[in-house]
């Protein structure tokens, strides 16, 4: 894959808490990404890693902790800035169905970066190739597979020079035979260094891709580490009966 | 007694019809059309202003707009026709003089306003979540990502009912007669009333049936085109999903 890291920063989360209500889904979540790295996040449902991405970008405001971005805190600057900054891919791909696949990574540079149309065409083409869906630039997302729509959704997350990326079970969505093409593009762009929390229900990529793993349950990190360590020598009883579950 | 023979005198008198026919195609069609066109403008606009209210998260905009849909929605037209066409026209005959369209145009906008909200608030409401979430996620605000995201898709949904609405308010544009017209000012409805008065039978009223529907009914036909859009995506979009189905990956 080409260059299209331009500036991975590190990701440092400490303590975050959120909650619904009474309901405590983060208890407290450390976690900390250095800058070109790739962590996974796994657990079972409403173990709370999903609201983890989510507390990460702003998305949900986490009650209590600090997100360092780049070493520096910002949880008390502007939530738009942050998420300019932290470019986030879906479980559902969520790209807008009223646009093309190219004004879709255009529809962002345009009004954000504020690109002329002409620069945003020209780095939208650019993305497009390298998720190798040039050609499908005029197609309505809805025409287009699972696949190729979640490549367009990283294509346009691209676009916009994250620092970090955030993958939300990217593939589970995804009939079988589309999900090696995504997780292989996803295994690209950790090589290609860049800065990637992934929740992932895909325990042989994150064993292969991640830098680190982190195993989630009630809204904590139980246990973190390298892959070969996690899968091979848990230490809680917790992430080993999951694990003799999913593997 | 010969029914057909009635019949034919009371609707289809070719004379009368004739007689009335340039002067619905130069004054009233043209006044209904005023009336449609800027009513539909006015009330869309008021209608999506209403319906960004009603989703408000702050209940100070949400109260005013649920309770302006329920007074508009809950009288009947041509009560608040009356009211607004002849209860504001010594406050504002400073302005346009006697003229009865603006306060007409208002008050069938106000009225269109409520029904349309309602249809805007539908249809925005039925964009999935996970839309506003991506463009938040791209760094859009909450207004650029309902303006740009949300809001777009939503009217989309609703056209057909949208395009409805204007087929009523084309209807609707008639009760505007009540306010009192000069003969410049007549629309549709009035001119052919008055001609039917004029010659004793209801052939002119029915000219001005057809004139409505000359208008109402490629509406109602751009309606289920939309629908059809819809439901089945467009022309072109369906060329491509041919294309693509040979090419997943």
């Amino acid at each position: 894959m080409p260059t299209i890291v331009e500036a991975a920063a590190s990701l440092e989360l400490t303590g975050i808490e959120l909650a619904f209500g009474n309901n405590k889904v983060l208890r407290g979540v450390d976690l900390a990404v250095p800058a070109g790295k790739t962590a996974c996040v796994i657990g079972p449902s409403g173990s709370g890693k999903s609201t983890l991405l989510r507390a990460t970008n702003r998305l949900l405001e986490p009650s209590a902790g600090d997100i360092r971005l780049g070493g520096e805190s910002v949880l008390r600057s502007n939530p738009d800035e942050l998420r300019r900054r932290i470019g986030m891919v879906f479980q559902h791909f969520n790209l807008f169905p009223h646009k093309t696949v190219l004004e879709n990574i255009t529809l962002p540079l345009r009004k954000i970066k504020k690109l002329t149309a002409d620069g945003a065409i020209e780095a939208a083409r650019i993305q497009l190739e390298l998720v190798g869906l040039k050609e499908k630039e005029s197609a309505r997302p809805g025409n287009l597979s699972g696949g190729q729509q979640q490549r367009v959704a990283i294509a346009r997350a691209l676009a916009m020079k994250p620092e970090v990326m955030l993958f939300d079970e990217a593939t589970s969505a995804l009939d079988p035979e589309l999900v090696k093409g995504v997780l292989g593009l996803m295994a690209d762009l950790a090589g290609a260094g860049m800065t990637m929390i992934v929740v992932t229900h895909e325990m042989g990529f994150a064993r292969q891709v991640a830098d680190q793993v982190a195993f989630m349950d009630h809204g904590v990190v139980v246990e973190s580490g390298v892959p070969e360590q996690l899968f091979t020598a848990a230490e809680s009883p917790r992430l080993r009966q999951f694990l003799s579950q999913v593997l | 007694m010969d029914i057909w023979s009635t019949l034919k005198d009371t609707f289809l008198d070719w004379e009368s019809m004739k007689a009335v026919l340039p002067e619905m195609l130069k004054v009233g069609l043209v006044n209904t059309l005023i009336l449609a066109a800027a009513s539909v403008v006015l009330g869309t606009v008021l209608g999506m202003i209403v319906a960004v209210m009603g989703l408000s998260r702050r209940r100070w905009l949400r109260w005013p707009a649920k309770v302006y849909t329920d007074i508009f929605r809950g009288l009947p037209a041509i009560l608040t026709i009356l009211l607004i066409g002849q209860g504001l026209s010594p406050i504002t005959r400073h302005w346009w003089g006697p003229n009865p369209y603006p306060l007409g145009i208002l008050a069938l906008s106000l009225i269109a306003a409520a029904y349309i909200g309602e249809i805007f608030r539908s249809g925005i409401q039925s964009v999935e979540k996970g839309q506003l979430e991506a463009s938040r996620a791209l760094g859009f605000s909450y207004t650029a990502g309902m303006r740009l995201v949300v809001i777009p898709q939503g009217v989309r949904r609703v056209l057909p009912a949208l395009v409805n609405q204007f087929i009523a308010l084309v209807k609707e544009s008639s009760l505007v007669y009540f306010l009192g017209l000069l003969a410049s000012q007549r629309e549709l409805f009035r001119i052919g009333q008055d001609a039917a008065a004029t010659n004793g039978n209801l052939s002119p009223l029915l000219l001005a049936g057809l004139f409505y529907l000359i208008i109402t009914v490629p509406l109602t036909h751009l309606v289920n085109y939309f629908d059809k859009r819809l439901r089945e995506g467009r022309p072109a979009d369906l060329e491509v999903e041919e294309l693509t189905h040979a090419d997943h990956r």
